[in-house]
């Protein structure tokens, strides 16, 4: 018997750094997109350890400020998404700016610069990424989707879709489920 | 800063298409480092090797002798050490089976061989950032699936 799940990486996340940090014994505070705030510097020690017991769980410190910065600017992205009423009463770039306190225009500057891909990119793949995890579950028709995720219209999702994956959504909703009938038989 | 040096594999038995993938591949302004293998068996024999930094994307031609793309792609997908690396098939053919069947085997990418060196920057260009992008965000490998 095989079952499918679903989760989210950042109540997973969350949980995992509080584990490890409570167990520093060090106060500390979590900012959410991924930002941790000490009270006090950490000393190399203390940095080493916590180092080594995240890299368990395939946790990162990250050392650049710009791909540290780029990073938050995903997770504030993946947040937004995950919130439809902020998505429906912002825009991107006015919410990056206000949450990240940064002009968007620097913003977009850090994250081409490291990614050699735009925020504007990074949101469609985002955005058709959340759509295939809906139609792969079935339980919602295009339109619902569409909604969800904010397009304007079933048209225009649809196209975004075969614009960023090459394949309508109902061709990649086949592959998949011949790939999971094929799985269950091997 | 940039992002680290991209490790990319390619298996093809074409010579000419060996030499025009390594020239765009050179000339786009993601830096990679690329091995270049000429039948299935050679990539395979490399990707067992003790030690061997996995590259994040191989790109796999579908008819080679000796072992072709399929066989490696099905090898590839039974061996869950490979797992964070994703396949990409560049391939003449442009038949619905075939793209179908490799995505079905666990192909993350499939891509019609151009027939411009100029669509084919951009096509390998446009794979390297996507594919970044989900090896460096939360995006849901399982349904990586990319056509071009």
């Amino acid at each position: 018997m095989k079952l499918n799940v679903k989760y989210d990486y950042s109540t997973i996340c969350k949980i995992v750094l509080q584990e490890q940090l409570t167990s520093l014994s060090v106060p500390y505070r979590l900012h959410g997109h991924g930002e941790i705030e000490f009270e006090r510097p950490l000393n190399e020690d203390q940095k080493n350890k916590l180092r080594t017991s995240l890299a368990f769980y395939g946790i990162e410190i990250i050392e650049d400020q710009k791909s540290a910065l780029v990073h938050r600017i995903k997770e504030t992205i993946n947040n937004m998404m995950h919130h439809h009423e902020k998505a429906r009463n912002y825009k991107v770039s006015s919410y990056l700016s206000e949450t990240l306190n940064y002009s968007y225009v620097y913003l977009s500057n850090v994250f081409s610069e490291v990614t050699y891909s735009s925020i504007e990119n990074y949101v469609i793949l985002k955005k058709i990424d959340h759509a295939k995890s809906l139609i792969i579950s079935n339980n919602c028709t295009l339109t619902e989707i569409a909604y969800q995720l904010n397009y304007s219209s079933v048209a225009h999702l649809s196209y975004q879709f075969k614009k960023t994956t090459g394949l309508t959504p109902s061709a990649f909703q086949k592959i998949i489920q011949k790939r999971r009938a094929n799985d269950s038989h091997n | 800063m940039n992002l680290q040096t991209l490790n990319v594999a390619l298996a093809d038995d074409d010579e000419d298409d060996r030499f025009l993938f390594k020239e765009a591949i050179d000339e786009i302004k993601i830096q990679t480092k690329l091995s270049i293998f000429t039948n299935g068996q050679e990539l395979m024999d490399y990707l067992s090797l003790p030690n061997v930094i996995l590259p994040q994307v191989v790109f796999l031609d579908l008819n080679m002798p000796v072992k072709n793309g399929m066989q490696c792609l099905r090898e590839i997908r039974k061996n869950s050490a490979l797992d964070s690396m994703s396949v990409a098939i560049y391939s003449t053919s442009s038949s619905e089976k075939d793209i179908e069947d490799t995505f079905v085997y666990g192909a993350n990418i499939y891509i019609n061989k151009p027939n411009s060196f100029t669509k084919l920057k951009v096509a390998i260009e446009r794979v390297l950032q996507i594919n970044w992008q989900y090896n460096t965000s939360n995006l849901n490998k399982d349904n990586f699936l990319l056509r071009i």
